[in-house]
Order: structure tokens, then C-alpha cells, then sequence
């Protein structure tokens, strides 16, 4: 056996067992991590000096401009932000109370063998692509909307600035009930992880002292509350960078309108259509600058989702979408 | 004691309705499921033929087919696979068996950044550091940019299922000299490989469904693909064009195309639920 | 029906006293249950009288902490459980079809072996059982009940100041008697206590079992024990449980000095278990 020999220091770093095969793996995986962080090194750097000549051009007033005229040369961000908050907040407001529901329904009520089959199936909405539910958004819920819904809604509810304007079946309401229905498997299936998490002695202890199933249940979810507002943000983080089904039903026109009916713009959707159609650095460089925008909301988004959820695996790296 | 009977049957039945409404909710998802799985189904079946699947696109009113598209999804998938399995999986056994302390949390961080960017701003990136460059749209470039979304999935699963190995296994073969390389590869991978497999297998699904991130890196072809540095047709951007297009012909296959699609999406996840079910 | 059931070492001859009837605040006969395919408890026939201590002893696993669960119906929490028998409170089976479960639970309260507080205030987990009932009509009575309850528990002097603050924040040994001031908030008829003193230190433990001594004047409590000196220092009656069968039930100074059974002896000697 040869005698422990003193080693430099970088041996002692990257080969703590003193092997030379556990140092040359050890040097190939840093690498391959460390291309990790130079890739998105690489993404905010090359976002950030693409759109430099639309922030140099423009300044602040990108964020609050509601101009968007490729033509004369003026971008503004404004009715994309616009766009993209109102679309994401409807899809929320829709979705919660059914995720929730949801989540409750299958932890607390559903015995296992009804569980596990219709989890999968809640579940499996989330496999569904973004190109899919736009084709399903055009063909089957624009006309539903423009025949049924919406002439309703402005019947009853017209006198509130939400419901008025024309009605065509593609407009904000329309993105953001497609949102909805693509936010809610993800957002019902972190709830139930939570809900599922918190102790049985909590539902006992609530029980035993005379609580109705309901009274047990609101039990649960102030034990999990933290949890499930990490579960919403998460939804919100989704929402926002959702592009494809949008794209395909929110109109795609840059205004800012107090209805719901109307047309209207996300960023990701100016991005998908215009892109290609670019003429020009400072209409290339204001749709990067777009980009930009969009990846720094939803890096803070997530960041503090994850704060909330942080302890929340799923275990298979759960279905997720695509966009 | 006295006992308020109204309040108490006032509970009673408030708990009968919340309990019921959560039933309602779920019945909704499911029903909502059921919609789409069978609008895509009965749409789709009346434009599919052998001829749709094998032929390139044509003018409206000529018919034509996805064939082209079809073998460009492959093609992609089989670019992005070749680079996005074996780093994320990298990335994952780092993530699990080597980085500790500091950076071993930033890199878990990065991982986890990345599976937050939304997939057109992926586009972007690769747009900017591959597309300008080259000076024309690639199956390259939109393999690249498949493979970025590929890897943080890919790890974190990898990761996951590298933990649930127990320590145990580790310790057996370390204390039987094996240097720690070799415990990894030869134990602790294999112990974990179909969890990994499985994995592997949904990311392929959920990048196999992704456009956004095409639409200007790959960008589209009406032909069949001759080299992996030109623009390449994908399923999905296929779906996308017919949908939007003005003709009824081209919305018919779009649906058509779809329904294969999802055979292939919904086929995966089903596949990979049945091989992860409990056997107990 | 015939029930398998793991082949017992010891040949077991049930022969606790026969129930006399009249005065019994729980009346149990022939009780059998069932988890799944396995009977856990076999004909167990019983009588609680009112406002005493009565101590549930016997080796782990035999079936004690799974009776005392059946008296408020918890056990109909766990999925695939099955009861035979019948168990009665001031005179009405509680297991007969239509039974107000929740009722039930109101009025038989339970204290845990592992304290569960709600992550709530120290005050809102002991008004949560006055809140839902809606026992009381104003938050001035909420308030009165509630420093009654922690008095009760012998935990006001120790937290009137901070009632606000997180039950979470309390000692193991404060968050049980918290647990406890929370069962006696809505003044049950009888109080259940799987080893509420098993998870706690030494002094933890002598506050706990001062307190059930003195809440025997108003309550009728049974406790889950594996302490016989715990048993023997805070009962007025003990039972003995083994391998899901009632062996004896006695006076726990005759139980202790000179039981009726051998089983029973070999047991409180320290023969087995």
C-alpha cells in the first residue's frame, strides 16, 4: 500500500479520494456544469446587447410607450405588458379556485383507486402542447364565445367597461380562459403535493374536536398555505411565458382597452410574429429587448415561487408542457 | 349546553356543498380533457390517409401531406436528444453526487432558472448566437434550441432519481474499494436508469410538442429534409401555418396533423405512467 | 364468521368481571374490529363509569390505543376498518346507522400522543372547537371560555401574556397541555387519551398526570398507558388488554396488589412486555 503523500492543493479539489479517474470525472462533470451557468451567462449577455440599441434608442420610455409603429421607426412596450399581466391574471383568477378544488377533491375526498386514475387525467392536460390548444382555442372555443358566451356576458354585465366592444371570439377573454385551462394542471398538481404533505395528526386533531369534513379541510389548507401561494405563482410564472395558444387567440393587435372582448397582445406573441418579419436593427433590437423584459419578469416570478415551494418535488419531473 | 340546531345544520350542509363543489371542479378538468382528446380525434380522422403521412405540402386544393414535417420532428428530436440527454443527465449526476456547498447550490440554481425561461426567449438566444452568425435559418439551430429546454429537465429528473438510490448501495461498493467514478457509473447510474429512462422519455414528449422556439431557428420547409443546415419542417410549426392560413383545406390538416401529434405525446405519457405505476 | 387471525403463543381466556348494569357513561359489549381482514380487537365488553380515571395497560400492540379510538369513532378515518359490537354512550350506540358522527366528536374529546397544535395562535387553537361549534354568542364569552379552558390546563399563568403569539412557539410539554386546554374548551362529556405523556420529559410528565388528577372531578377520562407506574399513580380503574382481548378489569389498587388473573399478574410483574 503506498504511503499518503501530501498533495497540492488543486489535487485536493478536484480529487478528494486521491484517485486519478475520480479526478478526471469529477473535472468533466464541473465542466459540463459550468457550461450550465456560461450558457445562461451567455442568454443575458446576448439578450441584453441586442436590445441595446433599442434601450439606447428609447430609454425608459420603452416600458410606458403604448406606440407600436414598425413603420415610423417608434416601439413602445406598453400594451404588451399590458397584454401579457391581464391575459396571466384572468388565467388566474379562473384557474385557482378549480385548481384548488381540484387538489382538494383528490387528496381529502376521493378514495385512492379514483385518485390516482383522474390525477393522471388532470395531469395529462399538461402534456397537451401550446400549438394544440391554440388550433382547439380557434376552432372550437372562439366560436363558442362569440355565439354564446360573450353575447351573454354583454346582455348582463354590459354596463361594466369589461364587456363591451365588438365581439369576434378572439380577444383577451378568449386568451386568458386558454391560459387558464393550461395553468390549472400545474398549479393543482404542486396543491396537492402540499396538501398531501401535511400531517395526518393535523386532520385528527381537527376532527377530534368536532369538525365537519369542510371545517377539516380549511385545517389543511391553512397548514399548507404557503405552499399553495408558491403553487399560484408558479401558474403565474407559466402564464406569462405562454406563447403558441395565445398567439393563436388573443388577436395579436397592440392596444390597451378596458374590455375583455377586445384584441390584445402578449409579449411572447409579438415576438413569435413579428420576429421573422423584422426589417430593420431597431425593430429587431425593440423585439429583443421585448425578450429581454419577458425573461427578467419571469426569472423573479419563479424565483420567489420557488422560495415558497422550494421543498416541493415532483417525482417523475412531472408532465410538463410545451409552448 | 344549549346546541344552536340551525347553525349546526347550517354547517352540515355548507360542508356537503364545498365537498361537492371540488367533485364539480375536478369533473370539469377531466370533462375539459375529454373535449380536446375527442375534437382532435374526430376532426383529425377524416384527413388522415397514408398519403397525408407520406407527402409534402401542396398548394390548397391539391392535397398534400405531413410527411415531410413528420420526419422533420424526427430529425430534430434525434439532434436535440443527441445533445440534450447525455449533458442533462451530466448536469443531474453532477447535481446529485458531486456539488456541494456554494457552487454546487448556484449550479442548482442556474438548472433551475433554466427550466423557468419561457421557450421563445430559448428561440431568441439561439437565434442570436447561432442564426446570425450562420446566416440562415437550421435544423441545427432549432436542435440547439430543443436541446436547452431538454436539459434542465433531463437533470432535474436524473437528479431525483439519483437520490432515491440509498446510501446504502453507495457505501457497499465504496467499501469494497471501488473509486467513487466507478461507484457512480457502475452502481449508482444503473440502480437508477429506468427512473432516468422514464424521464428521459417525458422530456422527449414535451420538447416533441414545443414550437414557439422553431419558428425562428428551424423555421420551416416544404420539402423533405436534404441537410442539417437548412431550414428544417416540424409537426408543430406545420400545425401552426394550416391553422392560421384563410383555407378550410389546410384547417383540416391541421387537425389530421395533430392527431398524430398527440398519438405521440399522449402515447409517451401513457406508456410511462404504466411503467411507473406501484406494483404493491 | 370465523376471522383468521395471527396464531396467538398464549392460550387467552377472556373472563373480565360481567358488565353490571346501571350507571355506566360507556357501556361496551362484544366489541370486535377489523383491520381490513385482521381482527384487531375480539369481543370486548366493557363498562365506563362516570367522572373516574380509567388506565388502558397492556404490551405494545395489543390493541389498547385501537379501543380507545373506537369510543369516538376515529378509527373511521382509516379506510378498509370494520366494527362489530356495540358501543354506548348514556345509553345510545353509537355505531347505529344515522349517528352524528361529528356530535359524537364534540362531545367525547381526544388529546393525542404526539401534541398537534394548529399552526394558529395559542388563543385560536383553543377557541377553534368554541368557533366552529358556535358555542358561544359573543367574543367577550369566547375570551372567558378560552382563559378557562388554559386554567383548566394549567397553562395560563404561563402563556396569558402571549396569547397571540404562534402555538408552535410552546415547549413540548405546554403545546400537549395546550392540545388539552383545546379538548376542554367545548366541555366534553368524556375525555380519550392515547399516551398523552409518552412524548415528554420527566416533569413534563408529572404536570400532565397532576393535571388529570384534578380533572377527574368534572370529566370522564381514560387513558391509553404504557406506564403501569403511570397507570397505577393517576387511575381509579385499570383494564388489562392483550393481543386484542380484554383480560381483567379492577380496581387498579387491587389490580396492582393482587389481580384476579395470572395474566394479568405475570404482566404487572414484568414477566412479559
Amino acid at each position: 500500500m503506498s504511503a499518503v503523500t501530501y498533495q497540492s492543493t488543486w489535487r485536493r479539489v478536484l480529487a478528494p479520494t486521491g484517485n486519478t479517474g475520480d479526478a478526471v470525472f469529477r473535472v468533466l462533470m464541473l465542466l459540463v456544469a459550468l457550461l450550465m451557468v456560461g450558457i445562461v451567462v451567455a442568454m443575458v449577455v446576448a439578450l441584453a446587447a441586442d436590445s441595446m440599441f433599442s434601450i439606447r434608442q428609447f430609454g425608459f420610455g420603452f416600458l410606458t410607450s403604448q406606440r407600436w409603429d414598425p413603420i415610423k421607426g417608434e416601439f413602445g412596450a406598453l400594451p404588451f405588458v399590458y397584454g401579457t399581466v391581464a391575459s396571466s391574471l384572468i388565467a388566474l383568477l379562473i384557474s385557482v379556485p378549480f385548481s384548488l378544488g381540484i387538489a382538494i377533491f383528490l387528496v381529502e375526498q376521493a378514495p385512492r383507486y379514483i385518485a390516482r386514475p383522474v390525477g393522471f387525467l388532470v395531469e395529462l392536460l399538461a402534456a397537451i402542447p401550446s400549438v394544440v390548444y391554440g388550433l382547439w382555442g380557434i376552432f372550437v372555443l372562439a366560436p363558442v364565445l362569440r355565439q354564446y358566451v360573450e353575447p351573454a356576458l354583454a346582455k348582463w354585465f354590459g354596463w361594466l367597461p369589461l364587456f363591451r366592444g365588438s365581439i369576434t371570439g378572439i380577444g383577451l377573454l378568449t386568451g386568458g380562459i386558454i391560459l387558464a385551462i393550461m395553468v390549472t394542471p400545474i398549479i393543482s398538481a404542486v396543491v396537492r403535493d402540499v396538501l398531501a404533505a401535511v400531517p395526518g395528526s393535523q386532520r385528527e386533531a381537527a376532527l377530534a374536536l368536532g369538525a365537519t369534513k369542510w371545517e377539516m379541510i380549511r385545517v389543511v389548507l391553512v397548514n399548507g398555505a404557503p405552499g399553495i401561494a408558491g403553487a399560484v405563482i408558479l401558474g403565474l410564472g407559466r402564464a406569462l411565458g405562454e406563447t403558441m395558444a395565445v398567439t393563436m387567440v388573443i388577436g395579436n393587435r397592440p392596444q390597451i382597452s378596458p374590455s375583455l372582448f377586445e384584441p390584445s397582445y402578449t409579449i411572447a406573441s409579438a415576438i413569435a410574429n413579428e420576429f421573422t418579419e423584422a426589417t430593420g436593427d431597431l425593430y429587431l433590437s425593440s423585439l429583443v429587448e421585448l425578450g429581454l423584459i419577458l425573461f427578467l419578469v419571469t426569472f423573479i416570478v419563479n424565483g420567489i415561487a420557488r422560495l415558497l415551494v422550494w421543498n416541493v418535488t415532483r417525482r417523475t419531473g412531472g408532465v410538463g408542457r410545451a409552448a | 349546553m344549549a346546541k344552536n340546531v340551525d347553525y349546526d345544520y347550517i354547517r352540515r350542509a355548507n360542508s356537503a356543498f364545498m365537498t361537492t363543489l371540488t367533485g364539480l371542479c375536478t369533473l370539469i378538468a377531466v370533462g375539459a380533457l375529454a373535449v380536446i382528446l375527442f375534437y382532435i380525434a374526430w376532426q383529425g380522422i377524416g384527413s388522415l390517409n397514408f398519403r397525408f403521412l407520406v407527402d409534402t405540402p401542396r398548394p390548397v386544393g391539391e392535397g398534400g401531406g405531413i410527411g415531410n414535417a413528420i420526419v422533420g420532428s424526427l430529425v430534430l428530436l434525434l439532434i436535440s436528444s443527441a445533445f440534450g440527454l447525455p449533458l442533462g443527465i451530466c448536469v443531474g449526476v453532477y447535481l446529485s453526487e458531486i456539488g456541494r456547498g456554494r457552487f454546487g447550490g448556484a449550479v442548482r440554481f442556474i438548472v433551475d432558472t433554466l427550466t423557468g425561461i419561457p421557450s421563445i426567449v430559448t428561440g431568441v438566444f439561439v437565434y442570436a448566437i447561432l442564426v446570425l452568425p450562420m446566416k440562415h435559418f437550421s435544423a441545427l439551430a432549432g436542435g440547439a434550441a430543443l436541446a436547452l429546454i431538454m436539459i434542465p429537465i433531463v437533470a432535474r429528473t436524473t437528479e431525483e432519481m439519483l437520490k432515491l438510490v440509498p446510501h446504502s448501495l453507495r457505501e457497499g461498493a465504496l467499501a469494497l474499494g471501488a473509486p467513487q467514478w466507478r461507484v457512480t457509473l457502475g452502481v449508482v447510474i444503473p440502480a437508477a436508469a429506468p427512473g432516468i429512462a422514464t424521464g428521459a422519455m417525458l422530456a422527449i414528449a414535451r420538447v416533441s410538442g414545443e414550437t414557439a422556439p422553431l419558428l425562428f431557428t428551424a423555421f420551416g420547409s416544404r420539402f423533405f429534409p436534404s441537410s442539417l443546415n437548412e431550414p428544417i419542417a416540424s409537426l408543430t410549426v406545420q400545425i401552426y401555418n394550416y391553422a392560421i392560413s384563410p383555407y378550410d383545406e389546410w384547417h383540416a390538416q391541421a387537425w389530421a396533423a395533430t392527431l398524430v401529434l398527440m398519438t405521440l405525446v399522449l402515447g409517451i405519457n401513457i406508456i410511462v405512467r404504466f411503467l411507473t405505476r406501484k406494483k404493491f | 364468521m370465523p376471522v383468521q387471525t395471527a396464531a396467538p403463543k398464549i392460550e387467552v381466556r377472556a373472563s373480565a368481571p360481567a358488565p353490571v348494569p346501571g350507571k355506566a357513561k360507556v357501556s361496551v359489549r362484544e366489541l370486535n374490529f377489523f383491520y381490513g381482514r385482521v381482527q384487531a380487537l375480539h369481543d370486548i365488553s366493557l363498562d365506563i363509569p362516570e367522572r373516574i380515571v380509567m388506565a388502558f395497560i397492556g404490551p405494545s400492540g395489543c390493541g389498547k390505543s385501537t379501543f380507545l379510538r373506537t369510543l369516538n369513532r376515529m378509527n373511521d378515518v382509516i379506510p378498509g376498518t370494520r366494527v362489530g359490537g356495540q358501543v354506548s354512550i348514556d345509553g345510545h350506540d353509537i355505531y347505529a346507522p344515522g349517528t352524528d358522527v361529528v356530535e359524537l366528536r364534540r362531545r367525547v374529546g381526544m388529546v393525542f400522543q404526539k401534541s398537534n397544535p394548529f399552526p394558529k395562535s395559542i388563543f385560536d387553537n383553543v377557541a377553534y372547537g368554541l368557533r366552529i361549534n358556535k358555542i358561544t354568542s359573543s367574543s367577550s364569552e369566547l375570551a372567558d371560555r378560552v382563559e378557562q379552558a388554559l386554567k383548566d390546563a394549567a397553562l395560563w399563568n404561563e402563556v396569558k401574556d402571549r396569547l397571540k403569539s404562534s402555538a408552535l412557539s410552546l415547549s413540548g410539554g405546554q403545546q400537549q397541555r395546550l392540545c388539552i386546554a383545546r379538548a376542554l374548551a367545548i366541555r366534553p362529556e368524556v375525555l380519550l387519551m392515547d399516551e398523552p405523556a409518552s412524548a415528554l420529559d420527566p416533569i413534563a410528565t408529572s404536570k400532565i398526570e397532576e393535571l388529570i388528577f384534578e380533572l377527574k372531578a368534572q370529566y370522564t377520562i381514560v387513558i391509553v398507558t404504557h406506564n403501569m407506574q403511570q397507570a397505577a399513580r393517576v387511575s381509579d380503574t385499570t383494564a388489562f388488554f392483550l393481543l386484542g382481548k380484554l383480560i381483567e378489569v379492577n380496581s387498579t389498587e387491587k389490580m396492582f396488589t393482587a389481580p384476579n388473573e395470572k395474566l394479568t399478574e405475570d404482566y404487572i410483574t414484568g414477566r412479559f412486555g
